[in-house]
């Protein structure tokens, strides 16, 4: 237990790359939290994924305990959040766990725009800022540009920003020194009254099931203590109370202002909610925290099994996902084209991307994902509003009255010479100009877009037209009425639900034939000629036709050739799992995807 | 057990691995080398001959092959000597054909003779093309002129000589194919190969396509115009094609080759020889070491060569994906009995309706429209 003002509680805010977790790194080594040799890179990343793909998902915490220039030995405790813009409502609610945050900027990059969705979340959560500018090992690294950035473009002073190397170690026993001097310790807590404590986090672990990561404000977290979710209403016992170091360590009690960790047979992530109040059964606190809205999924796919015979495992799989994930959400969808699967919500596409490479690695599981989607609002003649989560289920367009699509506000920053073909992309993308300023040989524009326009490519294609010198950050504005319809896909006269798209009335010819001469690229010729066509309702709007197969034979074959020959029919047998039936037409399963890409 | 003539004949296939240089194109297992110990490889094939015939002698032998490689750089006399050792070991079929491949050059033409004598019946000839730059081209070592002279020797040395000619070349145009064609036709005697080049991956060709090279090469339009005119052009020059790439007068069909097609028992010797043999009821695939030095050194020993049983389920497939080649087709009778189950009367059904297939009583058969894409076929009928 430690008095408040010798607690320092914080989170490391940077736009991705620009070093948090190599200096989350360098702080946990040179205050001596981990031994010498259990040091590894990206300590806190835990999951594969997250090593690999060098981001963070959940939300992670360690102590570290450091003996200041002041005599006093202090609590620091780092939260660590999720960088990336999919996951930016749980940085929020995090944030509230916390006084102050580390704003971290590469001095040869400068702000980026996640440095600026980032660190205006710590903005809105009251927190002290201390500028960190990394990577002065660099010679590229310009300070003083980049001090003067933070200042224009954020609004913040730079002045005494404290300048290091997270790689080399230059400076990190100033960072210490500036957490403690610089953020304040937690406000509030009272030892003596009731038990209020925040719900950060919670993740599963094999072994311990449930683990809820803590900040306590008043009282005393104990083990055996039972304690009382005030909004979800649960109750349970605590079995067990720790910290991290970042290795999970027992502690007898979390007093007030501390972060820890506490289990208490809680069986499902699900069980838990970000943002609830944690209190005891016995005296509970009067007062809750105000707590947090759930989020919610804003990208839908469908989710198949490549072969059809996996579906009850994928079941098994995605169920046992999703304990672990309150984010995200699935129900079962039959697809006349791929059969049985799931059409699963997420909070962006990296958590799409994240989950499905989970599904296909952890639980061997191949998949057909289909174009992702967003939740229009279809309002119809009767008056009622539905939420339309799959293009295949809109209803009929004379019943329908309007629809309305998600905005975003996206903020671009992007080298000078890059800026035309962002602002085409846009553009194109049916975005609208709502900002365009600069921060040295960098402009910055602000596009309002809508979402459906962004879920699919747009990152991609944004990288590539920039050469990845461009950086995005977004975030929801709310619905607006649009021009909207569904454009189905008919191939061979047979409409293929998991092709159809809600598009922009004035822009569906263009889509619809681009998708046609994509899709006619994917699909392999068949011994008679297909028709694939765009249609709006019964209006056919584009059309191509993919002439019949016309030569494949293998014009040497002898008596060395029939192993070979066999063995290849075997693979072709197998490939054929990858294909989906339609009609008498077989489409390939990168088709669903691929068919929207869109190219310029 | 069901004798060889009723199955598709009984015949040996004797595999030379050596070349002159490697052309861009081949997948086959040949090697150039610096010097190659004749009689040393010449004693390698009569032990291989022994072995096998200790376990098959009691059959009939209707053919040998000389295959490559070049087969063309073996000594007459090695030829003989296994020739001589062939007539010893098996019983042989009364209209016994002997082929070689051969290269045409005045080098190898200067061996014919030789050949002959040794009891070669039959050349197959690597002419390829007709104009000199189409075989730089194509890598050839000979020039057009050295081609025909190499030709009329043996035209003049055999009863029989077949060649093979390779179409469908990069910036080839229907006109031009339709005229070197004619003159192909205007030189051959009763037999004639004509492949459409194929990229293989692993040669030179390949490795240069795969890097975006090699332009010029015929789309899949202009490939299914080549086949047409071809087949149309030797219909009308009396060589119709009896097998998806070969043509020949009735009656002058290159007896080894059907042995492959029919799905009948060969045996192959020499380095990544194939072999199909039936032992007490059971068929095995064969296929040696195809390096030629660890094939030589090898010799006498377990890992020479591999072992396959061929399941009857297998043996149905490969025989349909060999007799679908041939205009005579299969017999669906026989389909049956190594399957165990009819083919599939739906695939069967959708493709006649497509105008592709052709039954009638016993027998299947691809018909004119359906053999250029025999493939998309044989994927319908087995399921793939
Ligand atoms: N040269 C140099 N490289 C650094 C420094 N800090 C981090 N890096 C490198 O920058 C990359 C991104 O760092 P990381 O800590 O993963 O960034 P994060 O995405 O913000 O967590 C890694 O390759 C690090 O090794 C530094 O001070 N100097
Ligand atoms: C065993 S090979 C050649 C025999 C001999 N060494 C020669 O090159 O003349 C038999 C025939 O297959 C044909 N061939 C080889 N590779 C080919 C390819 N990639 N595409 C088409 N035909 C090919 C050639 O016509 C060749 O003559
Ligand atoms: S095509 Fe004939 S000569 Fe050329 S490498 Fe192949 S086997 Fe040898
Ligand atoms: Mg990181």
């Amino acid at each position: 237990m430690t008095e408040l003002a010798y607690i320092r509680n914080f989170s490391i805010v940077a736009h991705i790359d620009h070093g948090k977790s190599t200096l989350a790194d360098r702080l946990i080594q040179l205050t001596g939290t981990v031994a010498e040799r259990d040091m590894k890179d990206q300590l806190l990343d835990a999951m594969d994924i997250e090593r690999e793909r060098g981001i963070t998902i959940k939300a992670n915490t360690v102590r570290i305990e450091y003996p200041a220039k002041d005599g006093n030995t202090y609590v620091l405790n780092l939260i660590d959040t999720p960088g990336h813009v999919d996951f930016s409502y749980e940085v929020s609610r995090s944030m509230q766990a916390v006084e102050g945050s580390l704003l971290v900027v590469d001095a040869t990059q400068g702000v980026e725009a996640q440095t600026l969705a980032n660190v205006y979340t710590a903005i809105d959560a009251d927190h002290e800022i201390v500028p960190v500018l990394n990577k002065v090992d660099l010679p590229a690294a310009d300070c003083a540009r980049v001090r003067e950035q933070i200042e224009d473009v954020i609004g913040i002073e730079a002045d005494n920003a404290v300048e290091i190397s997270a790689k080399t170690g230059i400076g990190i026993p100033d960072v210490l020194e500036a957490i403690v001097q610089r953020l304040p310790p937690p406000q509030e807590g009272d030892r003596n009254a009731p038990l209020k404590a925040m719900l950060v986090d919670s993740k599963y672990d094999p072994y311990l099931g449930v683990v809820v990561i803590v900040r306590v404000i008043d009282g005393v977290l104990r083990k055996g203590q039972r304690i009382r979710m005030m909004k979800s209403g649960g109750t349970y016992d605590i079995d067990r109370v720790g910290i991290y170091r970042p290795a999970m360590e027992n502690v007898d009690e979390l007093g007030p202002g501390e972060i820890g960790y506490i289990t208490a047979q809680i069986k499902q992530v699900r069980d838990t909610r970000v943002g609830d109040t944690i209190t005891t059964e016995k005296s509970p606190t009067p007062k809750a925290l105000p707590g947090f809205k759930p989020s919610v999924p804003v990208v839908f796919c469908g989710l198949f099994p490549v072969d059809t015979n996996d579906f009850e495992d994928m079941r098994d799989a995605i169920e046992k996902l999703a304990l672990n994930d309150a984010s995200f959400t699935f129900e079962m969808e039959t697809s006349a084209a791929l059969g049985f699967g799931f059409r699963c919500g997420f909070l962006g596409l990296l958590h799409l991307e994240v989950i499905r490479d989970r599904l296909e690695r952890e639980y061997n599981i191949e998949l057909i994902t289909t174009a992702p989607s967003v939740v229009f609002k279809v309002h119809t003649r009767d008056g009622a509003v539905m939420d339309l989560h799959n293009p295949a289920d809109m209803p009929d367009p004379g019943l329908v009255e309007r629809v309305e699509e998600p905005r975003i506000k996206a903020t671009i920053l992007v080298p000078d010479e890059y800026l035309g073909d962002v602002l085409k992309l846009c553009q194109e993308r049916r975005g609208i100009q709502e900002d365009l300023t600069y921060a040295g040989s960098r402009a910055m524009v602000v596009y309002d877009l809508p979402l459906a326009e962004v879920v699919f490519d747009f990152y991609d294609r944004l990288k590539s037209v920039t050469k990845g010198y461009a950086s995005f950050d977004y975030y929801i504005l709310g619905y607006r009425e649009d021009n909207l319809v569904r454009m189905s896909i008919l191939v061979n006269d047979e409409p293929v639900d998991a092709l159809a798209m809600m598009v922009h009335r004035d822009r569906a010819e263009m889509r619809g034939r681009a998708m046609c001469e994509k899709l006619k690229e994917l699909i392999p010729r068949h011994m008679f000629k297909i028709p694939i066509q765009a249609a709006i309702g019964g209006r056919v709007i584009a059309r191509e036709t993919l002439s019949a197969m016309r030569k494949d034979v293998t014009a040497k074959c002898y008596g060395g050739d029939a192993t070979r020959k066999r063995k290849l029919l075997e693979k072709q047998k197998a490939g054929k799992k990858k294909m989906r039936q339609f009609g008498k037409v077989e489409i390939p399963q990168e088709a669903f995807i691929n068919a929207l890409k869109m190219d310029s | 057990m069901t004798e060889d003539w009723q199955n598709g004949g009984f015949g040996l296939y004797i595999h030379w691995p050596f070349c002159q240089a490697k052309c861009p194109y081949c997948d086959f297992n040949s090697h150039v080398t610096a010097s190659i110990d004749q009689s040393r490889w010449c004693d390698a094939y009569l032990a291989e001959i022994d072995r096998y015939s200790a376990r098959t002698g009691d059959r009939i032998l209707d053919s040998v092959f000389f295959g490559g490689g070049t087969p063309s750089l073996m000594n007459p006399d090695v030829v003989a000597a296994i020739l001589e050792r062939v007539r010893r070991s098996w019983r042989i079929a009364n209209d016994f054909e002997v082929t070689l491949e051969a290269n045409p050059t005045s080098v190898e033409a200067s061996r014919f003779r030789g050949y002959r004598d040794a009891g070669v019946t039959r050349v197959s000839m690597g002419i390829q093309a007709l104009d000199d730059q189409s075989l730089r081209g194509l890598g050839r070592l000979h020039t057009a002129a050295e081609a025909r002279q190499a030709f009329d020797v043996a035209r003049s040395t055999f009863d029989r000589v077949s060649f093979d000619m390779i179409y469908a070349r990069q910036s080839q145009t229907l006109a031009q194919w339709q005229a070197e064609l004619r003159e192909a036709l205007s030189m051959a005697i009763d037999h004639l190969s004509l492949y459409q080049l194929t990229i293989e991956p692993g040669t030179a060709f390949g490795d240069r396509y795969a890097k975006g090279g090699l332009r010029g090469l015929p789309d899949e339009d202009l490939g299914a115009d080549l086949y047409e005119a071809t087949q149309e052009t030797c219909d009308q020059a009396g060589m119709p094609a009896y097998e998806v790439s070969n043509h020949a007068r009735p009656g002058s069909e290159s007896r080894h080759n059907l042995i492959y097609w029919r799905y009948g028992d060969y045996i192959g010797i020499g380095p990544g020889a194939h072999g199909r043999l039936t032992e007490a009821g059971v068929k095995h695939a064969t296929e040696a070491v195809r390096q030629p030095g660890a094939w030589l050194d090898g010799l006498g020993q377990q890992t020479h060569e591999t072992l396959e049983t061929i399941s009857g389920a297998e043996q149905a497939q490969e025989m349909l994906m060999m007799g679908l080649r041939l205009d005579e087709g299969v017999s669906t009778g026989r389909y049956q009995t190594l399957s165990g189950e009819p083919l599939d009367e739906r695939a069967l059904t959708s493709l006649e309706d497509f105008g592709l297939i052709e039954r009638t009583d016993e027998r299947l058969r691809v018909t004119r429209q359906g053999r250029p894409l025999l493939n998309a076929v044989l994927r319908e009928l087995l399921g793939a």
